[in-house]
């Protein structure tokens, strides 16, 4: 004890089932040092954010395979911006296409890492924020 | 920080999670807040829930914070998980199973992981516990990974103690830690539609040595409700001691928890009557003012010190010109 930890969740909403990929992230966080709060399939954003303010991270990872990250990723970052919380960093993994990144940057999710990125990238990134 | 204190009495989810997570990096900035929310605590039921990896300790909580919304109560919870020594991180998971709550404003729910030092995990989940009583939570629940002094510590923090075991640990009697056992004061044996349930629950008592009643249900009987009288028989004449009791679950098919939370609740009747509540309250603040003490006494010391003179000291014991004890009253005498 005694220094700050960096806090992540680790979220999958809607209604998408497969979360190695989280999981690999996950652990990859932890082995970096990190204390990584994972919450499972199927949070809706309100039970995202709420779950983020009650765990007090600094970074909310989500993954979205189903394609439906352009609801629902925006949705999470409004409700942060409601809520006076738009210091925690939102970042997303899965299946995104190209295309939609753009989008998403404007709609406030800091960075998208799709398949095959290399976790100590995703390391890497959230220290640089800190 | 006086504002963060302000912040929690008015209802402000954030600060709670903001003011716990000072607390865990033991940042001197939670002093001030936590001096102003002692006066609001005090009134919330602590209840830790220990035993080893694997006996459905998560999925149980999440079956007893909804029987304690049903009675109108609001919970507060505190989930312990290991931190790597390795890599000073941690997955904390015990949240997964109890996200139906997630959004219930009557729930609060912080995952904690131990962070590699016994007297800190306890120091943060105390003052944790402090945050989240003042903040309004009438029971707060503390869960532990129950392999370790850690456990045993933070039991000491708690006005009822339940130790969660399940049949067919490897040798059921052994896999029941002596301490573990002395903490106690109600025994769950969860997955109780396992085989050996009933040799576990028999196991149980015998090492508790005690004529316990043993509450149980499956899907198919019927509920055996505890008596109505419950008196406690004294195995001393002036004395009322209370008997661990024996609970059995099946936390995921939400089976036995009503029964188990009427036994907390025995056990608080209990404690208030005897009057080894108001005696617990004691304890459990002298223990606390104690260890702020020792800490404070020992930061005024090392703060004194420079590192040359205790890496001094240490180059004498090593090479055997002094031991320890003594170099301690070398250290010492010059605060005499």
């Amino acid at each position: 004890m005694g220094d700050k930890k960096i806090r992540v969740l680790v979220a999958k909403p809607g209604l998408n089932g497969h979360d190695r990929g989280a999981k690999v992230v996950a652990r990859a966080l932890r082995d970096a040092g990190m204390e990584v709060i994972y919450t499972g399939l199927h949070q809706t954003p309100e039970q995202i954010v709420e779950t983020a303010f009650q765990e007090d991270v600094n970074v909310i990872g989500v993954s979205i395979l189903s394609g439906a990250h352009l609801t629902l990723l925006p949705k999470v970052v409004q409700l942060l911006k409601e809520r006076s919380a738009a210091d925690i960093l939102v970042i997303c993994g899965g299946i995104i296409p190209e295309d939609d990144i753009q989008e998403l940057k404007k709609a406030g999710i800091a960075e998208v890492f799709g398949p095959g990125t290399p976790t100590a990238d995703i390391v890497n990134y959230i220290k640089s924020k800190m | 920080m006086e504002n963060i204190a302000d912040r929690i009495l008015g209802g402000d989810v954030r600060a709670v999670a903001q003011l716990i997570t000072l607390v865990e990096s033991e940042s001197s900035k939670a002093v001030k807040a936590l001096s102003i929310l002692h006066k609001h605590a005090g009134k919330a039921y602590i209840i830790g829930i220990t035993g080893p990896p694997g006996t459905g300790k998560s999925t149980l909580i999440n079956q007893i914070i909804k029987e304690y919304r049903k009675r109108g109560k609001t919970v507060g919870v505190i989930a312990v998980d290991p931190t790597s020594p390795f890599s000073g991180g941690a997955l904390l998971g015990d949240r997964i199973r109890m996200q139906e709550h997630s959004t219930d404003k009557g729930v609060f729910i912080r995952s904690m992981g131990t962070r590699g030092s016994l007297g800190g995990l306890a120091k943060a989940a105390n003052d944790t516990i402090k945050i989240l009583d003042a903040f309004g939570k009438q029971i707060i629940l503390v869960e532990t990974v129950g392999v370790g002094q850690a456990e045993v510590e933070i039991a000491k923090s708690a006005h009822t103690t339940v130790v969660v075991e399940v049949p067919g640990l490897g040798d059921d009697v052994q896999a029941i830690k002596a301490g573990i056992l002395e903490i106690g004061d109600i025994f769950v044996i969860n997955k109780a539609d396992r085989d050996g349930a009933d040799k576990l629950a028999s196991e149980l008592e015998m090492m508790l040595d005690i004529g316990s009643t043993i509450y149980s249900t499956t899907q198919d009987s019927t509920l055996r409700a505890p008596p109505k009288n419950f008196r406690l028989q004294s195995i001393r004449k002036n004395e009322n001691v209370w008997r661990p009791v024996i609970i059995k679950t099946i936390a995921k098919d939400d089976v036995g928890i009503i029964e188990l939370v009427d036994a907390i609740q025995k056990h608080f009747e209990y404690l208030k009557t005897t009057g080894r509540y108001e005696q617990r309250v004691r304890e459990i603040a002298k223990i606390e003012f104690m260890e702020i003490v020792k800490q404070n006494i020992a930061n005024y010391i090392f703060e004194k010190l420079s590192k040359g003179e205790i890496d001094g000291f240490i180059e004498k014991i090593v090479t055997r010109q002094l031991d320890p004890y003594s170099a301690a009253d070398k250290l010492l005498a010059k605060f005499k």
